[in-house]
């Protein structure tokens, strides 16, 4: 038998050969049949929804919908709120991340250099904080530093200390929300990373003469690298996506908008202005950002030769 | 000079623990204050010298929460989400890594970087578009369009992670099955299955948690149907403009935070190991 010639009579071994062929392909119908209208389809209707002109009157089909072009993000670009919530967005996210990635990797290394019962202590006080939904993490912390009940304000002897009132201070509140519940990820990632070391290696450096300062900067984080880079991708993706903490402490967005951030604002702007074009044109540039940290991620996979 | 060497070590041990022990009561200090506000007397709650304890422990701010705002039913309705989110993401993803890491076709790798691609994606942006979907559906104020729009959204991470503990099952298991004439369905149920189990009951965790906490997409759909609720949204109620019920606010936040806790603590072991796994093979 040729394999031009392959009709009635093909083997049975041929047979079984071309159904492995189609196996994965009815193994991956069910994910497919979910992604690709839930998923790809609102990507595209969001980049759809972004050239158009659609707010309350396309809606309610009181008015058809205009083809715009980039009208709405022209719009955007010289509106002075777009690039200072921007601005914003782009220094709180690397504000949260650099802190987070310190917290979290001091705390990885302290935990290999203490006592078994003090690790254990350390790892489930941090579980708890993950654990913590945002919506719970949120309501707690403000209570904490709520302006007359808070026990922050009592502790400091701030009394009717409002920590939402002032840009900056209302940031930092939630950040510190956040990072409270994003550096057990870090911590027990990395820590997970350093236990896999081959410990050879950090006793030749000792043999060596490298001290403990040496050899963890010159062995410890090279062969940390993969693991280093991806947490640091995962926090600039999360961080930068930051919405139920800033919704609900900044009570949508803070005062006159001031604790805005792109995904609060294309949501302030679609569902409270009723602005649908111009909100999903914000939501194309945060795709569009976020989209360029991911490519960056997987050259790095590529360069660290990981198998896909 | 060795005796001062090992005295010096364990002055740093010691200093070490009790950074560690400090640092861990820091951690777990907004918990503990959760509970604790959840447990006060609704005196002790208003007082403008709040105090970290009480010798006055009550139920009265969960009771209110149960029985005055319906709460139970709400986090029945977060339940109803999330398990419904957990089994279909789990089998669907499941299915979905044994094919990309048991086959070897065109377009596997380039399928791969979108499932990856696919959990960068700022799912936020996408409440416009979801939004319009899921009233053209008729969906909106229902629980099945959380269900809906959630399952899609754990999928990619769920496929992400399983993948590594698909891989990491000897092909030889298979091939030993496969001899002794098990069918394919056979194979995927009664043998990768159980074995990928424990993987399976992390990416769980994820999914769960997921949709659990998930605020915005309850806020964007439930619009009119406050029977259709879930816990994010119901806890708003406690926030008013005048004055917050914070003893509410703490019961309703505890629990909220209780069946994640007891989830997180069952598949803490295997999380970090699913999560490594998740990233390289």
């Amino acid at each position: 038998m040729t394999a031009i010639d392959a009709g009635p009579a093909v083997t049975g071994r041929a047979r079984s050969r071309r159904k492995r062929q189609f196996a994965p392909l009815w193994m991956l119908l069910p994910a497919a049949a979910v992604l690709v209208p839930l998923f790809v389809y609102p990507i595209y209707q969001l980049g759809l929804l972004s050239v158009l002109d659609f707010r309350q009157a396309q809606v309610s089909g009181g008015q058809p919908t205009q083809f715009i072009g980039f009208d709405n993000y022209a719009e955007l670009m010289s509106a002075p709120k777009f690039w200072s919530v921007l601005w914003a967005t782009v220094v709180f996210a690397a504000a949260l991340v650099v802190v987070t990635l310190a917290v979290g990797a001091a705390l990885a290394v302290l935990l290999t250099k203490i006592s078994r019962w003090a690790a254990v202590a350390l790892s489930l006080a941090a579980m708890a904080a993950w654990a913590a939904p945002a919506m719970t993490g949120s309501t707690v912390w403000m209570f904490l530093f709520d302006t007359n009940l808070g026990l922050v304000n009592r502790v400091l002897g701030w009394e009717g200390h409002n920590w939402t009132y002032e840009r900056f201070s209302a940031f930092a509140l939630v950040g510190a929300v956040v990072v409270w519940h994003s550096f057990p990820f870090v911590m027990v990632t990395l820590y997970a990373g350093i236990k896999a070391l081959p410990e050879q290696v950090l006793e030749a450096a000792q043999l060596d003469g490298a001290g403990p300062w040496r050899s963890f900067w010159s062995i410890t984080v090279p062969m940390l690298r993969p693991v280093i880079a991806i947490v640091v991708i995962q926090s600039i993706i999360w961080d930068f996506k930051i919405f139920t903490q800033i919704y609900v402490m900044t009570n949508g967005g803070g005062i006159a908008g001031q604790n805005l951030t792109l995904n609060v604002y294309a949501y302030q702007q679609a569902f409270a202005s009723s602005e649908y074009g111009l909100g999903s044109a914000i939501g194309v540039v945060m795709m569009l950002i976020l989209l360029a940290v991911t490519l960056v991620y997987l050259r790095m996979l590529r360069r660290s030769g990981e198998p896909l | 000079m060795t005796r001062r060497i090992v005295r010096d070590k364990n002055v740093a041990r010691y200093l070490a623990n009790a950074f560690a022990v400090v640092t861990a009561l820091v951690v777990a200090f907004p918990i503990y204050w959760m509970v604790l506000s959840a447990l006060k007397p609704a005196g002790e709650i208003q007082s403008a010298t709040p105090v970290p304890w009480t010798f006055h422990p009550t139920l009265e701010s969960f009771q209110r929460v149960l029985q005055v705002n319906d709460f139970g039913r709400y986090f029945m309705n977060s339940l109803i989400v999330a398990l419904a989110v957990v089994a279909l993401s789990g089998l669907v993803a499941f299915l979905a890594a044994v094919a990309l890491t048991r086959f070897r076709f065109r377009f596997r790798t380039t399928l791969l970087v979108l499932f990856l691609i696919a959990q960068m994606v700022p799912i936020e942006a996408l409440t416009i578009p979801l939004f319009f979907l899921v009233r053209d559906l008729g969906a909106l104020n229902t629980l099945f369009s959380l269900i809906l729009v959630h399952f899609a959204f754990t999928l990619p991470l769920a496929v992400w992670m399983l993948r590594g503990f698909v891989a990491a099952i000897p092909d030889e298991i298979e091939e030993a099955a496969q001899l002794d004439g098990a069918s394919r369905w056979q194979i995927l149920g009664r043998i990768l299955f159980p074995l990928v189990a424990p993987g399976l009951a992390a990416t769980s965790v994820f999914s769960f948690i997921t949709a659990w906490n998930d605020f915005l997409f309850a806020r964007t759909f439930i619009i009119s149907a406050t029977e259709n609720q879930t816990l994010p949204m119901a806890l708003l109620v406690f926030f008013k403009p005048d004055e917050n019920d914070w003893g509410g606010i703490m019961a309703a936040s505890v629990l909220m935070t209780v069946p994640v806790l007891i989830f997180f603590l069952f598949v803490q072991r295997r999380l970090v190991s699913g999560l490594a796994g998740a990233v390289k093979d």
